[in-house]
């Protein structure tokens, strides 16, 4: 029954830690952002410099849309050079400079969250999502880490901001109304399943997140894209001016998704294969059950609708944030509001 | 399906291909096109009912069943279930009789069994089958066939890119073939269009897996919606409340609750039985969650039928009791006070481990006792507490979950227990209308109460523990298991096996007749395009560029036509 005070009361410091360094990080994503010219314009370069790098003969603009970025893009191409040689000469872009920061203070604060993830866990010597509270901050960090997995690979600061504040909320929360001291498991919750369901769990929240994130930005890019084409204009608007071609995002989107629902089906049928060994069925329709089951279908509904004649493109997307509503209803209705079996989660 | 599907294409990365490209990705997905309403003019019945069969079977529709579905497992998920919390249910109906009456009606206390709810997922499991069984077909004929030819313009694929032959270039048909080796020997499967003279090209594909994997997914799906069905019918599952040194064998009569599949034997169970030798429980004793339970285990001794080795077994909340191919879970424990009555001649007219039911999470518990057959009858309300503690608002109730200081809250009462009309009483509740009360009274283990009017006493001898197990028989379970195991593998490969097309083509241009064929004059082009929109294209389509470059370099700069 012991419990590690130490390590627990470090797991908070850290914690608490985290939260300043990614307010940090978010006013300068924000001022990033704000600051920043179009990025579409911006990675539209970047593509050019690479394609020309391979240095295969012809333009690959197979697909009209590409062509339209390319094309608006093809003008600022050296611009972006430029910014580029100017930014080893020290003076980088509007924007530039504070995104970089940002950056660097995400994974500072969520190396510090990962800490603090771990010493919650060695503190009571178990995997640290057994009440809500733990489950909070590690969903927190799932939803960094994703984030930042993804930025190894391509610019996305411009969604920065918007992460950074969706993991505050999430932290500001946990500490605030769901904290509980580390203390030894329920014994409902004592299982190898703890481990694997919710873990699994936990990445497609971090995942989901992220899908639904760049899903929202299509959304609005898009109708200011469309709105563009209809007038004859460049693409306008704060937000929408910012962030990538629409068509990118809708990949993206796709992609996580895509990678995601494997997971999150192997999460319920996880989750099923604990019910049975715990309850003696593997399906009960249980609230938490249910919006698992629900979520699952719209999800999988977004898959079918994307191979769908006349659902591409903006209904699969709602289709897609339908399903991360479930999500979330799952996470935090169904643990607050509905009586069932899944009520142990240390909310009183 | 002719006419209907032209221009629309059940192909994700349909609307941003030209519709040259049609014939490049034709077949690349077995999914059903889509049909335009007016298919049917004048077609009689067996048009009408194909044409049902084809709006059931479409994509469409499986995206309305699905969505059907999702909406309609909410009721469930928001008003209580008679499945589940049948006491909320009664407890619902009676605080919202009109609102009540209407959900009862359509089904909503009983959403996954109401008739709509089952309608939408037989709707669906026949538009799965009837879109498996074309499907698998077209699948299995693609499998088979060799990949489309090359598209005239290559350039309008996804990717693509083209050179002019250097002058070292071997003759057009050897390119074809080596190129066509180097991708056999990449695992694409080939189809060469010969070099007819002026032009010749390889076409290659890749990634059946994915379709395969598809449709297993979809075949998955039914195996674990068959199973549950199975399940349904064949198994049955049981509750039973067991009280610390007593028995349990497997007869529905010693079940408190039981539900059995259509097809049971009900009085044919397993014959399993076991006892409850001891019942333990421990608590987190301090902290912001003191109280909150940390181990429950109760030690059993069990036979798989009346004449076997007697085995042991500690049952813990994730571990169950198997036996006989069922399952029996602990689910649940409270306590079960023995208290000892006699009449006012001192003759033990009652002495029992009495089962109580929980109220709160310190276990503050209720029970009765009912002694119908002295005269008059007498009856006693009581409240249990673990920690006994007397709060100034809420009157006696437990401060801790365990025994650390016992004591029951008697009260009792003298008359008629209503036990005669043959109405059911609750064992649990007293009906005190006819009765009056004698007095009440608090004590301790080991203590007694002598009845005011020497009308007897009673006393509390000592505290057992009981546990609820759930026993569970569902014979189709693995097969449950297997669908969901094939379900996810077959979605892996259908979501991350990428389907791919890629041709080589080599075009002579019009060129000298003193040209000779295979120098300086002819156009080679590679070009892919891809089942969904993937990343890795682009790297497949310039490694492939790479490997027939080696085979046709390009001609040296400046000296290239483009
Ligand atoms: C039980 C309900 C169903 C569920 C949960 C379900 C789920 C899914 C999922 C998750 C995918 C995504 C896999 C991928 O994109 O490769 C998918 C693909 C697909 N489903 Fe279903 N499905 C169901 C019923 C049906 C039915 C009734 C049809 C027939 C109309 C169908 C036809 C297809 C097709 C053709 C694809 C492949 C789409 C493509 O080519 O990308 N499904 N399904």
């Amino acid at each position: 029954m012991s419990v590690n005070e130490s390590l627990a009361q470090l797991s908070n410091g850290l914690v608490y830690s985290s939260m300043a360094v990614y307010a940090g990080s978010l006013v300068l994503f924000a001022s990033s952002f704000a600051s920043s010219r179009p990025l579409a314009e911006a990675e539209a370069a970047t593509e050019e410099v690479s394609a020309e790098e391979i240095s295969i003969g012809e333009a690959s603009a197979g697909d009209a849309i590409a062509a339209k970025n390319s094309d608006a893009g093809e003008s600022r191409a050296t611009t972006a050079t430029l910014d580029r040689g100017a930014g080893d000469a020290g003076a980088l872009p509007p924007g530039r400079k504070a995104g970089n920061m940002a950056m660097s203070l995400m994974w500072l604060a969520t190396l510090l969250l990962a800490g603090g993830v771990i010493a919650r866990g060695f503190s009571a010597g178990r995997v640290p999502w057994g009440n809500m509270y733990e489950f909070s901050i590690s969903s927190a960090l799932a939803v960094a880490v994703v984030f930042l997995i993804i930025s190894l690979k391509r610019d996305i600061r411009w969604l920065g901001m918007f992460v950074v504040g969706a993991v505050l909320l999430t932290l500001g929360l946990a500490v605030t109304i769901l904290y509980t001291d580390s203390a030894q498991l329920v014994p409902a919750l004592k299982s190898v399943w703890l481990v694997i369901h919710v873990l699994a769990a936990i990445i497609c929240g971090g995942a989901f997140t992220i899908g639904a994130g760049f899903t929202v930005a299509y959304l609005i890019r898009d109708r200011a894209e469309t709105k563009a084409a209809a007038n004859g204009t460049e693409v306008r608007g704060w937000f929408s001016s910012r962030v990538p071609a629409a068509q990118r995002l809708d990949t993206t989107a796709y992609r996580i998704n895509a990678f995601v629902f494997p997971l999150w089906t192997f999460a319920v049928i996880a989750g099923a294969i604990w019910a049975e060994n715990a309850w003696g069925r593997y399906w009960g329709w249980d609230p938490k059950e249910t919006w698992a089951f629900i979520t699952w279908v719209i999800y999988a509904g977004y898959l079918h609708a994307r191979a769908t004649a006349g659902w591409r493109g903006r209904k699969a997307a709602v289709i897609g944030l339908l399903g991360f509503a479930a999500f979330l209803v799952n996470y935090f209705g169904v643990n607050f509001f509905a009586s069932g079996l899944h009520s142990y989660a240390g909310v009183n | 399906m002719g006419a209907t599907d032209s221009g629309v294409r059940d192909n994700p990365t349909g609307p941003d291909q030209p519709s040259e490209d049609a014939d490049a990705s034709a077949d690349l997905s077995t999914a059903p096109k889509s049909d335009l309403p007016g298919t049917t003019v004048g077609l009689g019945f067996t048009g009408w009912a194909r044409w049902m069969w084809r709006q059931l079977t479409s994509m469409r529709t499986a995206l309305l069943l699905l969505f059907l579905l999702a909406i309609g497992s909410i009721p469930g998920s928001i008003l209580p279930q008679k499945s589940v919390q049948p006491g909320e249910v009664t407890r619902y109906l009676a605080d919202n009789p009109g609102l009540g009456q209407f959900f009862d009606s359509i089904g909503f206390f009983n959403v996954f069994s109401a008739p709509w709810y089952v309608a939408i997922y037989l709707l669906l499991l026949i538009s799965l089958v009837g879109c498996i069984i074309p499907r698998t077909r077209l699948h299995w004929k693609a499998m088979r066939s060799t990949p489309p030819k090359a598209p005239s313009r290559l350039s309008r694929l996804a990717e693509s890119s083209s050179w002019e032959a250097g002058s070292t270039a071997p003759a057009p048909q050897d390119v074809l073939t080596d190129a066509a080796g180097e991708l056999k020997g990449k695992r694409w499967r080939v189809h060469v269009t010969d070099f007819d003279g002026t032009t010749g090209a390889v076409s290659a594909e890749k990634g059946y897996l994915r379709e395969t994997g598809n449709l297993i997914f979809h075949v998955a799906l039914l195996v674990l919606l068959v199973a549950v069905a199975l399940g349904g019918m064949f198994g049955w599952r049981g509750q039973a409340l067991v009280i610390e040194g007593e028995s349990f064998s497997d007869t529905i009569t010693q079940y408190d609750s039981f539900n059995a599949g259509r097809l049971v034997d009900s009085g044919n169970l397993p014959p399993f039985s076991f006892t409850l030798d001891e019942f333990t429980a421990t608590y987190q004793e301090d902290g912001d969650q003191r109280g909150a339970p940390r181990t429950f285990e109760a030690d059993l001794t069990y036979q798989d039928d009346p004449d076997a080795i007697p085995s042991q077994k500690t049952v813990q909340v994730n571990d169950p009791l198997i036996v006989d191919g069922a399952k029996a879970f602990l689910v649940g424990h409270g306590y079960a006070p023995v208290i000892e009555v006699k009449d006012p001649q001192g003759r033990v007219v009652y002495d029992a481990p009495t089962v109580f039911l929980q109220t709160d999470q310190n276990f503050t518990s209720n029970g009765v006792v009912k002694l119908p057959d002295i005269d008059p009858q007498l009856g006693f309300q009581a409240l249990f507490l673990p920690t006994a503690a007397v709060d100034e608002v809420r009157g006696p109730i437990s401060t801790f979950p365990a025994l650390n200081d016992p004591a029951i809250f008697l009260s009792a009462w003298e008359g008629d227990l209503g036990l005669d009309d043959g109405i059911p009483q609750s064992v649990y509740r007293m009906d005190t209308s006819e009765m009056t009360q004698l007095g009440i009274k608090a004590i301790q283990v080991g203590q007694s109460w002598d009845l005011p009017d020497g009308k007897g006493s009673v006393s509390l001898t000592g505290v057992k523990q009981y546990a609820v197990f759930d026993v569970a028989y569902d014979p189709a379970r693995f097969y449950a298991l297997a669908g969901a195991i094939f379900a996810i593998l077959g979605l892996m490969l259908s979501l991350f096996v990428p389907r791919r097309r890629v041709f080589v083509r080599i075009t002579k241009r019009a060129a000298s007749q003193d040209d000779a064929v295979g120098s300086v004059g002819a156009t080679v082009e590679v070009a892919g395009l891809s089942r969904t929109d993937e990343a890795g294209l682009k790297p497949a389509v310039e490694e492939i560029s790479t490997v027939v470059q080696q085979i046709v370099p390009p001609a040296p700069k400046g000296m290239s036509g483009s």
